[in-house]
């Protein structure tokens, strides 16, 4: 079981930029772990730390206003970039829980349904709305339903998303997919006696 | 009627629902940075690993790519990855090319070397980069550590159909005009959201008169664009570039093979969701300027003006990716020093792309304050390249020749960028910090990156070679 996706209503955090890649997130240096925790401590770390290691007062994750904010509002194709999860446990590590942005690379939003974190998507001027209100009065609340598909703003303004029932499902369950499709296994051990003879050049092992 | 996508797909739905498909894994590549959690979770959870012998491990991301390395590994966070790795492959009975092998490489090199990666699979890693070998005609893809686990455990996988795009590349290709710059091109056109949902089908006579290696650095690049899927139907070339590899299929089997593979196309009437066309007849050489690699122009051009955009948006963007990368608009490109070089990642660490570069610098000096590093994808390459005497070369005009791995393409190794240090680099991103801290990288090709080495700036290599 993973944990389940519960109702949020906690300030929303502006990232005001657009193509915020995975190596942006995370950097490198920090994938070295063999774990999945502990990683909010290099969350946006060039962004949020100078050269010297001093936090930038400016931004965001560093300001007093935005502080425990679990929503994470940001630019179009957020988590470009490589596939790496720890992109995704480095962000719920700092305590985020959901992300609205306009668009998502297509693992990044894979890998956050499977970690529990609702990725939502918005219209770029809904979510322009929702950045601005955000920088122009830090601290704002926003609150996420996903029961409802709904968002609502600091000014009460009310933002349904669309989500597919699938993951909808898992995260307000906390599903275990593995143990779902391992309940299939009848049918996958069916279609690999199929597969195997249509193409048995296939089914060699690659250990010899 | 059907696209080749499609065709695959639906060949490996164990089941759908709608849009979404259990599909059947044939294939699956693990390294040492993405897999930890996933065989972690299994232990946890008490399962086994399905079919271990359609996996193949090797460690490649942070191998250090000195000779020293297979005896000591001075970094303890990445000695732990590489022995997780090694640990978790051999408790499994997975298939290992381990750091002193000489098969060992970066994973997307590896595979198609071994021949494991063939027309009509499916095939996944935890990298975002195994669209690369698409370019067989397969549906391959990268995946995170939780759908790691869930293939380890199931040998399959729960996946939405993406849209299908069709991208057409026609002309013959001008002298030291290459693959790389028709994917630069490509990306520049489309944006780096632009193939996002959608899986992209490569086609067109310049496509078709490539190589397999030059194939492979098409598909490599689609996930710049967005796209976690490239593909590019086989043919002849295909089949030639796989008979008598090791894992391809055995003698016995090879007609058969053959056969099904060439049913393996698109329907002419298939229907597209996006297409887009370019004509690479008249393309130039490109080279990135900012931190994106949708940020490419031909080398004889000059740095944007963000001013000159008319939405705030992207002027922002390309402000503030001149302030990272210490750039005024206006500069010609070919003006910009570098103070390294890197040749090498699963973009553009194969035969030839060594070759490519060696062509250039044979003869010639790396400029002095240059550092250029050459880094072969696969110990295969390393060995090709020597047997050819390419390393003498590099190593002539001063070029470091070093061990196969992903190595400075995004630093997770000892081989980085200084911050405020700048990169001609063959790889894949150009991210801010993506070769190591403050660093600034600008993509190019290795003809390219080879005479920016010698001319100790960006440089148009048809001029310094003339």
């Amino acid at each position: 079981m993973r944990e389940k996706f519960l109702p949020l209503a906690t300030v929303g955090v502006p990232l005001d930029r657009p193509n915020v890649d995975t190596d942006a997130i995370i950097p490198a240096r920090y994938l070295k772990t063999v774990r999945r925790t502990g990683l909010g401590e290099g969350l946006f770390f060039a962004w949020r730390y100078d050269a010297e290691g001093s936090p930038r007062p400016g931004f965001p994750l560093n300001m007093p206003e935005y502080s425990g904010g679990k929503v994470l509002v940001a630019g179009e194709n957020f988590g470009c970039g490589s596939s790496r999860e720890h992109a995704v446990w480095a962000l719920m590590d700092f305590g985020f829980r959901a992300v609205i942005a306009p668009s998502y690379s297509d693992i990044f939003h894979n890998n956050c349904l499977k970690n529990g974190m609702l990725p939502v998507t918005l219209p770029a001027g809904e979510v322009r709305s929702l950045m601005d209100a955000l920088l122009a009065a830090p601290g704002g609340k926003v609150e996420v339903d996903l029961s409802g598909q709904t968002v609502t703003g600091p000014g009460g303004d009310v933002h349904p998303f669309r989500i597919d029932p699938f993951p909808k499902r898992c995260l307000l369950e906390g599903l275990d997919e593995i143990a779902l499709t391992l309940s299939m296994a009848g049918e996958i051990d069916r279609y690999e006696r199929e597969r195997r003879k249509a193409t048995p050049w296939l089914f060699g092992d690659l250990a010899g | 009627m059907a696209t080749l996508f499609r065709k695959i797909w639906d060949l490996h739905a164990v089941k759908s629902h709608g849009a979404d498909a259990l599909l059947y894994i044939d294939r699956h590549l693990v390294h040492e940075v993405t897999s930890p959690q996933a065989f972690e979770g299994l232990r946890l959870a008490g399962r086994a690993v399905r079919r271990p012998g359609a996996i193949l491990a090797v460690p490649d991301h942070n191998v250090p790519t000195t000779p020293d390395r297979a005896s000591r590994i001075e970094d303890r966070e990445s000695r732990e990855q590489i022995e997780a790795l090694r640990r978790n492959a051999l408790g499994a009975g997975v298939a290992l090319f381990d750091i002193s092998d000489p098969r060992q490489g970066i994973v997307h090199v590896i595979g198609p070397e071994a021949g494991l990666v063939q027309p009509g699979i499916t095939i996944v890693c935890g990298d975002s980069h195994t669209g690369t070998l698409g370019a067989f005609g397969a549906v391959a893809f990268g995946i995170g550590t939780s759908e790691v686990e869930h293939v380890l455990a199931t040998q399959a996988l729960w996946q939405k159909m993406p849209r299908q795009m069709r991208v057409t590349v026609t002309g013959g290709l001008l002298p030291f005009v290459t693959p790389k710059d028709v994917i630069l091109a490509v990306i520049a056109k489309i944006g780096a959201a632009g193939g996002t949902g959608h899986a992209i089908e490569f086609s067109g006579d310049t496509i078709r008169r490539m190589t397999m290696e030059g194939r492979m650095t098409v598909c490599n690049m689609t996930i710049e664009a967005g796209s976690r899927f490239g593909l590019i139907a086989p043919d002849e070339v295909t089949f030639a570039y796989l008979k008598g590899r090791p894992l391809a299929p055995s003698p016995g089997h090879w007609d058969a093979a053959v056969s099904y593979w060439r049913g393996l196309s698109s329907d002419p009437d298939a229907s597209w969701d996006r297409e887009v066309a370019l004509d690479a007849g008249a393309l130039e050489p490109h080279v990135t300027w900012g931190t994106s690699p949708q940020d490419a122009l031909p080398v004889g051009g000059a740095v944007p003006d963000p001013e000159s955009h008319a939405d705030p948006a992207e002027r922002a963007r390309i402000r503030r990716a001149l302030e990272y990368m210490a750039l005024s608009p206006g500069t010609r490109l070919t003006d910009i020093p570098v103070d390294k070089v890197f040749i090498g990642s699963c973009t553009n660490a194969r035969i030839e792309d060594l070759r490519a570069a060696a062509a250039v610098v044979k003869g010639r000096k790396v400029a002095p304050n240059v550092t250029a590093l050459v880094v072969p994808g696969s110990g295969q390459v390393k060995k090709q390249s020597e047997e050819e005497g390419l390393d003498r070369v590099f190593l002539e005009a001063g070029f470091q020749w070093r061990l196969p791995g992903c190595s400075m393409c995004l630093g997770m190794n000892p081989d980085k960028l200084k911050s405020g240090e700048r990169c001609a680099s063959t790889s894949n991103r150009n991210f801010e910090g993506r070769q190591g801290p403050g660093g600034r990288t600008h993509l190019m090709s290795p003809p390219m990156a080879a005479a920016a080495a010698i001319a100790g700036r960006i440089a148009d290599v048809r001029e310094v070679v003339r």
